[in-house]
């Protein structure tokens, strides 16, 4: 018997299935990992509760806060009630299930798809959940990472299992090498441009490609984690020397002959020679600049150096009409070059680029460069430890000296559930994965870019790339050498 | 969970397409932590405008929602799903559901049916010649009909039968307890846990 060609969403799949479905009823899927923070949680909790049911595998599950929390004064009791109230929900549940919580104020609090890589246990060849649309982040390990709703949550903490439909494969290939100044994020926004918000639905989506490999982690996780922007069920990049050197020496990365066996099982993951996707996409990284919405959707994207779109040339009625109402709602005309749309807010965070990295590459075009005078600039950490770290680099320096606020982890204006929002029609550049109506806060609009291009824009006021700026003198306190992105 | 075979209920147009969860439901109403009590929250923002459809008269009482393509996008919270169930609805019908919105419906014992854009178009219209009418909701047969106009949905085999047989996820899994167990004695040892906690 000859093995048929798999792809790595597929062996991820059958190494983890539990019941074999049969006459159209969904496959049982073991879960390794399973994340919790405080939003999607109370009702599964109390499902539980209300069933005399325990969690199955405290040992797979994890929590932490980051969606209510506040990036200021986290010492004081947190003071919007509903905030707080979902808060102490999960603490208290976690202490009765006895679920690992990281609160506030703990060294490894944050984004908790920030978190679990941090920690080591997002791991290539798992199965990876969260009551969380962007647990697709975790897809960058090679893991089959899903997001999933509060019932799921239920399910998951019951069981360790979850019944689950195969999906679709599709193969974006993105062959080439970027130019300076364009990133992972751009990678991602131009993907969503082309196939659009539905264009991934039912799909787990692989990324492949010279410009993949080339990516670090943080690069890929940015990829990953806007998947679900492309209406995809999960994103995953197979795992290779890059995701082995990330998770060596991480807290709950295997150990001596755990590694060597963990390393011999990564190994086989990636898809065969041979192996057939549902659907391919291709994209060109040579000619890529960088990416900039200007709708309301995540697909409704062009490159910077473009123009705001006309609604009128869409041949698409529908599209048409949702770009009519666009416009409408982001206050922009057609034809206004994208480079002169002035922005009131700036922010620098979020599951998609409040990593490390993302930080050093605005750090490095923010170092020795002014403000634009009304911009206000929030540079929010995606972990305590991202913070920690920031700190230990002197990044924080570099962003105070700016004039940007540095504050504490959390997803602060990625959804503005934290005081952390925009007022009815500001306009925001915003590294986060969502420009939806109001997602910023009532009536606010939002430009979604990379961590380069928002910092460009915090310096000239408008949208604007790192080489719309004048070079700096040379510098003196070697922060020149900070990242690499 | 209740058992769904055929219903009637009063339909209503929401003639938008790409209408995602945020719109369903603003962030802000993720809060509570309770499992009902949602009605309020249900398209929060629009419900300000008098023109917005819920807020007219013979669709205040709407069961049945019959939505442009890509229903239901965006963020993942099942909250879309409760605040549409706990205002009345309970079947929902679009030619494109977000993935994550459809699975959280069936679970939910909400009806989310898959209809062609034609079929959109003629519900529409069928509607809104006799506003305030009843559309009757098949599962057995999979058809929504509106006076004489009957169209067919998609709706999967394994939703389907849940819905008509009311059973509830957890306790169908349970019934595979001894695999799960099989299945835990097999994994392999390098595969981490997050107890006892490291890097604290
Ligand atoms: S940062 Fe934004 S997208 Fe990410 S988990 Fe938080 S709210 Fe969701």
């Amino acid at each position: 018997m000859t093995t048929k060609p798999l792809t790595l969403a597929e062996k991820v799949w059958n190494d983890h299935l539990v019941v074999k479905g049969e006459n159209g009823s969904p496959d049982l899927l073991y879960i390794d990992l399973h994340l919790v923070h405080e939003v999607t949680s109370p009702q599964a909790f109390d499902g539980l509760r209300l069933a005399g049911r325990p969690v199955r595998r405290t040992d797979l599950t994890i929590a932490t806060e980051d969606h209510n929390t506040p990036t200021l004064d986290i010492d004081k009791p947190i003071a919007d009630l509903t905030s707080r109230t979902q808060i102490m929900a999960l603490r208290k549940n976690a202490e009765e299930f006895g679920v690992r919580i990281h609160s506030l104020g703990d060294a490894n609090q944050g984004i908790v798809h920030v978190v679990g890589p941090q920690l080591g246990l997002t791991q290539p060849g798992m199965t990876v959940v969260c009551g969380d649309s962007h647990t697709s982040t975790h897809g960058a390990f090679g893991s089959l990472a899903m997001g999933i709703g509060t019932s799921e949550v239920e399910h998951v903490l019951a069981t360790q299992t979850l019944p689950l439909k195969p999906f679709k494969t599709m193969a974006i290939n993105v062959e080439g090498t970027l130019r300076p100044g364009v990133t992972a994020k751009d990678i991602i926004l131009a993907v969503i441009a082309k196939i659009g918000t539905g264009g991934g639905q039912g799909y787990v989506l692989e990324y492949r490609g010279s410009a993949i490999r080339a990516l670090s982690m943080e690069g890929r996780m940015t990829i990953c984690n806007m998947s679900i922007e492309a209406g995809a069920r999960a994103g995953m990049v197979a795992p290779d020397a890059t995701t082995y050197a990330f998770l060596k020496g991480r807290p709950h990365a295997p150990e001596g002959q755990d590694w060597d066996e963990a390393v011999a099982y990564w190994d086989t993951l990636p898809t065969d020679e041979g192996a057939v996707f549902d659907a391919e996409v291709n994209i060109d990284a040579n000619t890529l600049d960088p990416f900039v919405t200007w709708g309301t959707n995540p697909g409704q994207g062009v490159s910077l150096l473009d123009t705001v779109p006309d609604p009128e040339t869409f041949t698409d009625a529908n599209e048409r009409e949702a770009a009519r109402n666009a416009l409408k709602y982001m206050d922009l005309v057609a034809g206004t070059p994208m480079k002169q749309i002035p922005v009131d807010v700036v922010f620098i965070g979020s599951c998609t680029n409040g990593r490390i990295e993302d930080l050093r590459a605005a750090a490095n075009i923010l170092a020795g460069r002014a403000k634009a005078k009304d911009v206000q600039v929030l540079v929010v950490p995606g972990s305590a430890k991202v913070r920690l770290q920031a700190e230990a680099e002197g990044l924080d320096k570099i962003f105070t000296d700016f004039g940007a606020e540095w504050r504490f982890a959390g997803c602060s204006m990625c959804l503005g559930m934290n005081p952390d929002q925009l007022e009815v029609g500001q306009r925001s550049a915003s590294t986060s994965n969502r420009n939806f109506e109001g997602r910023q806060g009532k009536g606010s609009r939002t430009h979604l870019v990379s961590p380069v291009v928002a910092a460009a824009t915090a310096v000239r006021g408008t949208l604007s790339s790192p080489s719309d700026l004048p070079e700096l003198p040379p510098l003196t306190t070697g922060i020149a050498t900070l990242g690499n992105n | 969970m209740e058992k769904i075979q055929v219903f009637t209920g009063t339909a209503v147009p929401l003639k938008r397409s790409n209408v995602d969860t945020d719109q369903i439901i603003p962030a802000v109403y993720l809060k509570r932590i309770t499992k009902t009590g949602f009605d309020d929250a249900l398209f929060a923002a629009w419900r300000g405008d008098s023109e917005f459809v819920l807020n007219q008269e013979p669709y205040k009482a709407g069961e049945v929602l019959i939505a442009g393509a890509d229903f239901g996008t965006g963020s993942s919270r099942e909250h879309a799903v409760w605040a549409l169930r706990d205002y009345g609805f309970k079947a929902v019908f679009s030619s494109k559901f977000a993935d994550i919105f459809r699975g959280n419906a069936g679970k939910q014992g909400l009806v989310a049916g898959v209809i062609s854009d034609a079929d959109t178009e003629a519900l529409w219209a069928a509607i809104e010649a006799n506003p305030g009418v009843g559309a009757t909701v098949d599962l057995v047969n999979r058809t929504v009909s509106i006076g004489s106009l009957s169209v067919p949905f998609q709706i999967d085999d394994y939703t389907r039968w849940r819905l008509l047989e009311g059973l509830d996820d957890i306790g169908l899994t349970l019934q595979s307890q001894q695999a799960i167990a099989e299945f835990e004695a097999k994994r392999a040892s390098f595969k981490p846990k997050t107890l006892p906690a490291k890097g604290v």
